[in-house]
Order: C-alpha cells, then structure tokens, then sequence
C-alpha cells in the first residue's frame, strides 16, 4: 500500500514537471535554448517590458491556416498587442520567424515561411512599428515546434514567431 | 575522412577475345538484348564466378570486386544473380574455353568472368561478357587499371559495361549522390552536406552540422556542388568545389533577402535559384563566374524549384500562381510560360530527365505524397511511388532510374533515400549511415 502510494506521488510530480516544461518554458524564438524560472535572462513576466511579458502575456506567436499566409482574426489581436508593445519598448528590435507543417515540399515551404514571417512584419508596420526594427527569416519545415504527424501538431506548426532582440535593427 | 578522386585509367586494349575461343557454335541467331520497357520485366539470370585472382595479393580485391559487380546487376532488379553453388562449371583461367553447355543448363544467360591482377598499388581488372545461348562473347573483353584503392569504381566499370552491352542504356554505377545527413530529434535536426557512392559506399561529409543546409545539386560535370545553407544566418546559396571541398556564397546577396533552390544551368556556367524579398519569390539566374544577375520570372506569387532541359533551350519550375503548386514551362531566356501540370493535387520539384524525355517531379494529394514522371508538354503523368511523405526525385544519368526522400509519419518519424525505375519497379532503400534526405545524382563519372 505504501509503496503503491509513493509510485502514485513519483508519476504525479513527474507529469507536474512535464506539464510544466510544456507550457511554462520560456521561448526566444523556437530555435533558441528555453531558459526556465521566470527571473531568467528574458527577465520576469511581471515586468512589462521583459521579454518574457512580451513572449508570454503579449503573444510572441501567430498560427496561420493550411498552405496560407492570410492574418486572421486572432493572429490580428496578439499583433496589435505585439506592435503596441514593441512601440513602448523602443530598444528592442524583432526577427519574424516564419515555419510551415511538414505537409510540402522542403522548398516550396521555405518560400511559404518567408511569406508568413512578411504577411506578420508587413502588419506590423502597418500598426506603426518601424520597418527598419523588423527582420524576418524563414525555417520552412525544418524546424516543427510539435512532432506528432497529424492536424494537433500541424496547426502548432504553421507559424510565425515573434524573437526579440535588442541589435542595431536592419 | 576525405576522399580524393582516384586516377582510373580505361585501357581500351581489346584482347581479341573471339579469337582465343574455338570451336563456337551458334545454338541461336538472336543476340542477348534486354529491352527496357515499361512492361513487367522477367529478371535475366547470370552467373558471374568469383574473378580469379592472378597473383595471391589480388585475392581480397578479386572476391571483392566480384561482390559489387554482382550487387550492382541485381540493384537493377533487370538481372538475377545465379548462385554460385549452383554452378556445374568452375572458371579457374582467364583464357580457358568457356564451357556452354553448363551454363546453358543451369539457364545462365549471361556469364560474367574476369581476373584480377595486382601490381603495387595497382590493380588490373580485365573481364568477359558472354551469351551463353548464343555461345559467343558480347563485345570484347576490357581491361581496366587503377590504384588499389579504386577497386570500387574498378568493379562499377565493369557492371556498366555488362549493363550496357545487354541494355543498350548508358549504366549508372560509376556515379556519386549527394545528399543530406541527418541526426537528432524531429524538433533539433542536424543536418550536415555528405556524398556518397551511388551505392552507398564511400561516405564523405562536406559541411558540419552547425547549419542547416538543405537540397544540394551537383554541376553537369559533376566536380561542383550548388545547395542552400543558413551559415549566415539565413537561407543563402553557397557553391562548393568538390575536390578541394572549400565553399563560397553564390553572390552577395543584401540581408533579408533569402535565396535558396539552386540549380546549374545546362551547360555549368550559371545557376539559377529563387530570391525571396518581401515575402514573394521569384526565379534568377547569374553567372559562376560572377556578373549580373538576371531575373527569369516575375510574379506575385511563390516562383521555385528550377530545372533545364538538357539542351538548355528550356526551364521547368513550379509555381503557386493559380492558388497552389503547378508545374510551368517556360524559355530559358525568358518569354511565354505553359503550364504542364494537369491532374488534381498540388505538382512540386520538376526535374527534367538527362534524357530529355520526361519531368520528374513531386505531387501530394489528399494527404499522400507521390514521385511521378510525365512527358515535357505535361501528358502520360504516371506516379511511381506513394507514402506519408516523398518528394524531391533525381535522375540516374541514363534518365532510367530515381532516387528521392521518404520521410516517416509521426514523432519518430525519418527521412531516407529510395530509388525506383521509371516503371515504378524496384523500389529499394539505399543504404545511408543514418538518416537521409534530398538525394541528388552526379553524372557519369570521368
């Protein structure tokens, strides 16, 4: 019984890191080192003007339809909220990572990435951030945030990725 | 490891093979011929005793050598190798009369015998193509001589040579595959620039894998290599000598503009590849040598994935200009475009074959993915393969045979090379140190 117990509370904390891992890990971009605990080098998610507050609370991430590039209506509220944020963090500058699903050709979906990361910096100029603050890059398929083979993860996939930086801008 | 190109020297020195035979009777009028063709094809059945070895330090190379001859006929799926425990017949001198009648009985169609010398470091190889029913030589016996440690190409040599003179095809086997390796998690892949023997053999890596690189080609002569790498940060054409194995970007190209889906032109001195500026991408051409760079296609919409015919007077690409992937052809030097691509589903990856005669390309339909083949003007599409995920097809240099990538469903899900004949026949994994993807196959050799 007591045995039963404990294993019972091992798989519990075990599934607690996970959860944790998977949702509250922050990001830079899904190509840099997640770095946990929220006083990281993202700085807290308390401070407005963190990185993390930027990444977590604003949204550093828009999700984009099968094959399309098209801003829908959600990906619009976190963009506005991403320009909002970016025009009263002046010293910050963004690189837009654009990602496609593995359903493509390797090449096609490098061009369609590219189209994503523009449709996003586009928008965002068009809500005022300076052109001259914005880069954009493309990973095509390369680089899936979630591995399964199905529309789950698919959707996750198709995306564009908000990384800010503090460089010199373009 | 690294390989350096070795000296292989054809003699053409034809040692009157016919003459050395007496007494040859000729139970059949029809010589060995197999055609291919695009119906179901009944393996032909050859026996190719072990080649003798003239002095003992040929021993190893004689066994080996042998081996790869006889694996590269079967890879073809158009020959089936008969046991050697089923021979009535031994070959134990170069010379000797071949005995018909016991390679007729065990239904030998084609016998294969040859020797091997070795003299330093050098190895001399010299073999005999028989028809066995029509008991007389095929062509005259060859001799090859090369380094020792060319026994491979030495071995290919040869099995084109058989595969030639019973085919009527150019062979394949004395070529090299670039393609990509690749490690670690689906998330997290490594991905490094690394050649191989057609065969899988003589595995050599280009690049580390710091930066992802992606869909290499080689040039026509096949002594460079043109493929798209995030060394700089983002995707750029980089253009790399292959002997020497040093590398450069294809041209300054200002940040922000990715260009990727490099390919040599026709004739070697220019490559055309897609630039992307603003989120559209269109097709370019500029010289190797540098120059000016030339803009081919000029749309909206995504412009990528170029090929030549072999003549050079026309370019295949693809193109979502409709509303998804399709396949156009257009002038080489610019003009009016014609879509090829008729059938539902979205076309990618054109490649025209060495040949002239059909494009190869990619076409993902309701959820599969499939690598098919259709005359140049777009008519007698036929698909090859069907999986979760093909794409990206080469040709062999005789246009006869493809490779391209199949990648598994699923979290573990990888990437390897297949090949499959124009028939749609033969389907094999070829043998890769790991995983692998975006195969693409050298010319002949020189």
């Amino acid at each position: 019984m007591t045995m039963s117990l404990r294993a019972t509370a091992l798989i519990l904390t075990a599934a607690m890191a996970l959860s944790a891992c998977a949702q509250g890990g922050l990001r830079g971009g899904d190509d840099a080192i997640n770095l946990n605990g929220a006083q990281g080098a993202f700085g807290s998610v308390s401070d407005p003007s963190s990185i993390a507050y930027f990444n977590q609370i604003v949204g550093d991430r828009v999700l984009f339809a099968v094959d399309q590039s098209t801003i829908n209506a959600s990906a619009m509220a976190v963009l506005d909220g991403q320009a909002e944020w970016l025009m009263t963090n002046p010293e910050f500058t963004a690189l837009v990572e654009g990602h496609a699903d593995e359903q493509g050709t390797r090449e096609y979906n490098l061009a369609l990435g590219a189209r994503r990361a523009a449709a996003v910096r586009d928008y965002l100029v068009s809500r005022g951030v300076a052109p001259n603050r914005i880069n954009t890059i493309s990973f095509g398929k390369e680089r899936p945030l979630e591995i399964c083979s199905d529309e789950s993860c698919y959707s996750q996939n198709r995306r564009a990725v908000t990384v800010l930086g503090t460089g010199a801008g373009v | 490891m690294l390989l350096t190109r070795r000296s292989l020297i054809r003699s053409a020195s034809v040692f009157a093979a016919a003459a050395t035979l007496p007494g040859l009777v000729r139970a059949q009028t029809r010589p060995l011929r197999l055609e291919i063709t695009e119906g179901v094809i009944e393996p032909l059945p050859f026996a190719i005793p072990s080649f003798i070895a003239r002095n003992g330090a040929a021993a190893d190379a004689a066994a080996d050598i042998t081996r790869v001859i006889a694996a590269d006929l079967r890879g073809t799926g158009l020959f089936r190798q008969i046991p050697d425990s089923a021979h009535i017949s031994s070959v134990t001198n170069f010379d000797a009369p071949i005995l018909y009648p016991d390679w007729q009985a065990i239904n030998a169609q084609a016998l294969i015998v040859g020797e091997v010398e070795q003299q330093g470091g050098r190895l001399i190889v010299r073999f005999r193509l028989f028809d066995v029913f029509s008991q007389q030589p095929l062509g005259d016996g060859l001799q090859f001589v090369g380094t020792r440690d060319g026994w491979r190409r030495m071995a290919h040599n040869v099995a084109d040579q058989v595969y030639e003179r019973i085919t009527g095809e150019t062979g394949y086997f004395d070529t090299r595959v670039v393609f990509v390796h690749e490690e670690g998690p689906k998330n997290a892949r490594l991905k490094r620039l690394a050649l191989m023997d057609y065969d899988g053999a003589n595995v050599q890596f280009l690049t580390d894998s710091r930066s992802i690189v992606m869909a290499p080609r080689f040039s026509p002569t096949g002594d460079r290599i043109i493929y798209t790498s995030y060394e700089s940060g983002q995707p750029r054409v980089y253009i790399m000598d292959v002997a020497s194995v040093s590398r450069r970007p294809l041209e300054a190209v200002s940040a922000g503009n990715m260009t990727f889906s490099p390919r040599f032109t026709a004739d070697g001195g220019s490559v055309v590849f897609s630039m992307e500026q603003g989120g559209n991408t269109d097709i370019y051409r500029v010289p190797v040598s540098g120059g000016a760079r030339s803009q081919l296609t000029n749309a909206p919409s995504i412009e990528t994935a170029p090929s030549f015919s072999p003549d050079g007077s026309r370019m295949v690409f693809e193109s979502d200009r409709t509303g998804g992937q399709q396949i156009y052809v257009m002038p080489a030097g610019g003009g009016e475009v014609q879509r090829i691509s008729r059938g539902s589903g979205r076309y990618g990856t054109p490649v025209w074959s060495p040949r002239g005669d059909y494009i190869a390309f990619t076409k993902q339909e309701r959820g599969r993915f499939h690598i098919g083949v259709m005359r140049t003007n777009g008519s007698e599409e036929r698909l090859l393969t069907a999986s979760f995920l093909d794409e990206g097809p080469t040709w062999a240099p005789n246009g006869r045979v493809l490779m391209f990538t199949r990648e598994t469903a699923g979290a573990n899900g990888a990437p390897a090379v297949y090949s499959v004949d124009i028939s749609g026949r033969n389907l094999q994994r070829v043998a890769t140190p790991g995983m692998a993807s975006d195969p693409s196959w050298s010319p002949r050799l020189p």
